[in-house]
């Protein structure tokens, strides 16, 4: 057996000698007696070459070495691997950090490959939960290779990139979704389940828009950390700027900071983000205003009068939208005022946007606008099927009259043929 | 002789002096249209000319709103059907009645074919008649695009598309149709000219000259109807044109009329999207009904036929099957009797039927 043994590894070298002696001479490239070795290896340790093809840091030219250290023009593995020519193995927690950070932390070799990379990954790595708790010593948290993987690591552009946009979530949840790993920090599993059914998710993944924000878009991806109560309508507003505007300046901002409420949290919910609704507004008892505002206080006065704005112009929308899909069944031309809808379909988004100012007189100035609109349309849509009744009225008399002359006609028909005919 | 009469008279005696109306009437009144079993199919004629004119009087009406170009063809549409005054009208007549006109007009085609009408020596009136279907359905095509409709703007791009395969002129063709490589404003433009004054500039010509043959020639009498009365010797049954013949015409024109007027009320004709020409096709898209049954044997045809282009095939024999009909006076040399007549009937059967058949194909599918 160990004679066997050492002729395979005499066999591996021959072998591996003469590709590094023809791989020289044809294509020029740089010595890899690593990847020589580790694809002949069995277990994990050959699973690098395998990945390697993949790697953007292949494509743009760099080797094992790059990395690891150590020698890779020697055949020998105690050579090749040598501590002190820098060999580093492969390094775990805050070492691996320091190894990826060697390069992406600098700004001028980074400029070479790609100058528009940011290169304070690593710095902000360490204000995250995950480089907090790495400092004080826990190996269990992550790391730079638990998101962008090892040896297969794909630009954030590739979708099979383990951080593109529409890969977050599962990136996140191989950690954030385990039991296991999330007890002793006393974290909740539930995130990735709850998002997979929110508005969000839907946007992203059935939609196919990649804008659709995924944990990092919330949490950010190198500092990754919850957002504080104090901070939330900042990282909602990234996207919705409007409603973090509107909420910023309205009544409900300071009272939501003397509370230590969440502001568009608290209504919203975070990771389940449903579609808002209108039921959420109001005074009954689902409400969500309900909760803290009781009948009498201003607040419950302005709930109750933003609900039956909405309410007036969504219906007012849907009765023009009756009258004039009736005319336009009966035949009519009525596309311009179907088309003039549209503005008061836009008009009660603006309204429901103007909700979260919490200011019933502003909302109602957008809900005016809208009811102008569905009024005249509405008036439109009556006139077009007053028109289809004149229509076949006038259709019905000139049909009589038609008919009064083919009568006519037939029996002046009869006379001239009988007269024809000599009778 | 009252006051009145007197003044009609005198009239007529001016009138008379300058035209010479008196040989006019001495033409009428000696004019005599055959009747017989057939006598029903005489009046498509007819028919197809009252629809004609009809479509000449509220194409004329429609001019006065319509703008040619594809920023306001459809706007002037819309404007037409909802602001003018019967413009809503004016504008279905002129839609409905099209149809109408195509239909009566092959009715009119197959019943003279049948009835061998054809036969010398009508031939010159049988080919005005072809080069009258042939420039109708170019009216249909090219009145389709003009009110700018997603409808109307892809259905002439596919159409357009299909001339531009054919070999050697099709690029010249497609061009010359489109006015460019894509349907833009310049084909609108473009196809409004041929539909307003160069398509009635020529039907006008050709459609005096078929008159004048009808007249010259007379109603042709079938052939199975002349050797009947030849075999039991009895004189062939005539009416006079007029007032007789005028009056059952007229008659005919006016159920055309009331059916027009019904359907116009009842039945708008939609204006539809405007096109948009960045969008994409949308589904289902089909040309005309008339045109259904050639789109859908372009469709069913496979893309490759003895390694020449089965599109090019297919049009190569509506050409062929164009050419067959106008031809058929000069090919059918015997059509009062024997086996050659009984296989251009069936020829005329099997192009009814597949007509109709790949109609109704296109519209199930």
């Amino acid at each position: 057996m160990q004679t066997f043994l050492k002729f395979l590894r005499g066999f591996t070298e021959g072998v591996v000698l003469l590709g590094l002696l023809f791989g020289t001479l044809g294509a020029q490239e740089k010595p890899n007696t690593c990847l020589e070795c580790h694809s002949m290896l069995e277990g994990s340790l050959q699973i690098p070459p395998q990945k390697w093809n993949a790697d953007i840091h292949k494509t743009k030219g760099l080797g094992c070495a790059d990395c690891h250290g150590g020698d890779p023009t020697q055949m020998d593995d105690q050579k090749a691997m040598n501590r002190a020519k820098g060999f580093v193995g492969a390094p775990q927690g805050a070492a691996l950090v320091q190894m990826c950070g060697k390069c992406h932390s600098d700004a001028a070799f980074m400029k070479k490959y790609n100058p528009s990379l940011r290169v304070d990954q690593v710095s902000e790595y360490f204000t995250s939960v995950h480089g907090k708790r790495l400092k004080t010593g826990d190996q269990n948290v992550a790391t730079c290779i638990s998101c962008h993987g090892v040896h297969e690591i794909r630009p954030v552009s590739d979708p099979r990139a383990r951080v593109y946009p529409t890969n977050v979530a599962d990136t996140c949840g191989a950690c954030h979704s385990n039991d296991k790993l999330m007890a002793p920090y006393k974290i909740k599993t539930h995130q990735k389940e709850e998002y997979q059914l929110s508005v969000h998710y839907e946007a992203l993944m059935k939609k196919g828009d990649l804008s659709a924000p995924t944990c990092n878009s919330c949490h950010g991806n190198h500092g990754a950390a919850p957002p504080g109560v104090g901070s939330v309508t900042n990282v909602c507003g990234q996207c919705h700027s409007v409603f973090a505007d509107l909420f910023n300046k309205s009544p409900h901002k300071a009272a939501f900071n003397q509370m230590g409420l969440p502001a568009c949290v608290y209504c919203h919910g975070n990771h389940g983000i449903k579609h808002p609704e209108d039921t959420l507004l109001g005074v009954d008892d689902k409400t969500l205003c309900s909760q803290c505002h009781t009948s009498g206080d201003p607040g419950f006065q302005q709930a109750q009068t933003m609900r039956q704005a909405i309410d007036q112009l969504k219906n007012s929308i849907a009765s023009s939208e009756a009258v004039l899909s009736e005319a336009e069944h009966k035949g009519m031309e009525v596309s311009q005022p179907v088309y003039d809808l549209i503005e008061a379909r836009q008009d009660l988004t603006k309204a429901r946007t103007q909700v979260h100012a919490f200011n019933a007189a502003s909302l109602q100035v957008f809900v005016q606008a809208g009811l102008n609109i569905t009024h005249r349309a509405t008036e439109k849509g009556h006139q077009a099927l007053a028109e289809y009744q004149f229509r076949r009225k006038g259709l019905a008399i000139s049909l009589v009259v038609i008919l009064i002359v083919i009568v006519g006609l037939y029996f002046k028909i009869r006379q001239v043929d009988r007269r024809s005919n000599g009778e | 002789m009252s006051q009145e009469n007197k003044i009609g008279s005198k009239f007529y005696r001016w009138i008379d002096e300058r035209v010479q109306l008196a040989n006019l009437r001495k033409f009428m009144a000696k004019k005599a249209v055959p009747q017989h079993r057939h006598s029903l199919w005489y009046y498509f004629g007819g028919m197809t000319l009252f629809l004609f004119l009809v479509q000449v009087g509220t194409g004329i009406l429609l001019t006065l709103y319509y703008r040619p170009s594809a920023e306001e063809a459809y706007e002037s549409v819309q404007f037409i059907m909802t602001e003018v005054k019967f413009g809503w009208l004016i504008r279905s007549i002129h839609s409905w009645s099209a149809n109408l006109l195509i239909a009566a007009m092959f009715i009119h085609l197959f019943s003279v074919y049948f009835l061998k009408s054809y036969r010398r020596p009508r031939e010159l009136t049988w080919l005005s008649g072809m080069f009258l279907f042939v420039l109708v359905l170019a009216f249909g095509f090219s009145g389709y695009l003009l009110p700018w409709n997603e409808l109307s703007f892809f259905a002439t791009k596919v159409g357009t598309e299909i001339a531009g395969v054919l070999p050697v002129v099709g690029k010249f063709t497609l061009h010359l149709l489109r006015g460019g490589d894509d349907v833009t404003g310049a084909t609108l433009s473009r196809f409004y000219g041929f539909h307003i004054a160069i398509l009635p500039g020529i039907a006008t010509m050709i459609l005096t000259i078929h008159l004048l043959l009808v007249q010259r020639l007379g109603m042709s009498v079938p052939r199975g109807v002349e050797k009947e009365l030849e075999r039991t010797k009895k004189p062939l049954k005539e009416v006079p044109f007029f007032p007789n013949f005028l009056l059952h015409d007229l008659l005919g024109w006016y159920v055309a009329l009331a059916a027009l007027a019904a359907l116009a009320a009842l039945m708008p004709w939609e204006l539809g999207k405007k096109a948009d020409p960045f969008s994409s096709a949308p589904a289902g898209i089909r040309p005309e009904w008339y045109f259904v049954y050639m789109f859908q044997t372009l469709k069913f045809i496979p893309a490759k036929i003895l390694g020449m282009d089965g599109e090019v095939l297919g049009i190569f024999g509506f050409g062929l099957g164009g050419l067959f009909l106008f031809l058929v006076p000069f090919l059918d040399r015997e059509p009062l009797a024997g086996r050659r007549t009984a296989l251009f009937t069936g020829i005329g059967v099997f192009i009814v039927v597949y007509i109709l058949t790949l109609t109704f194909v296109g519209y199930r599918v």
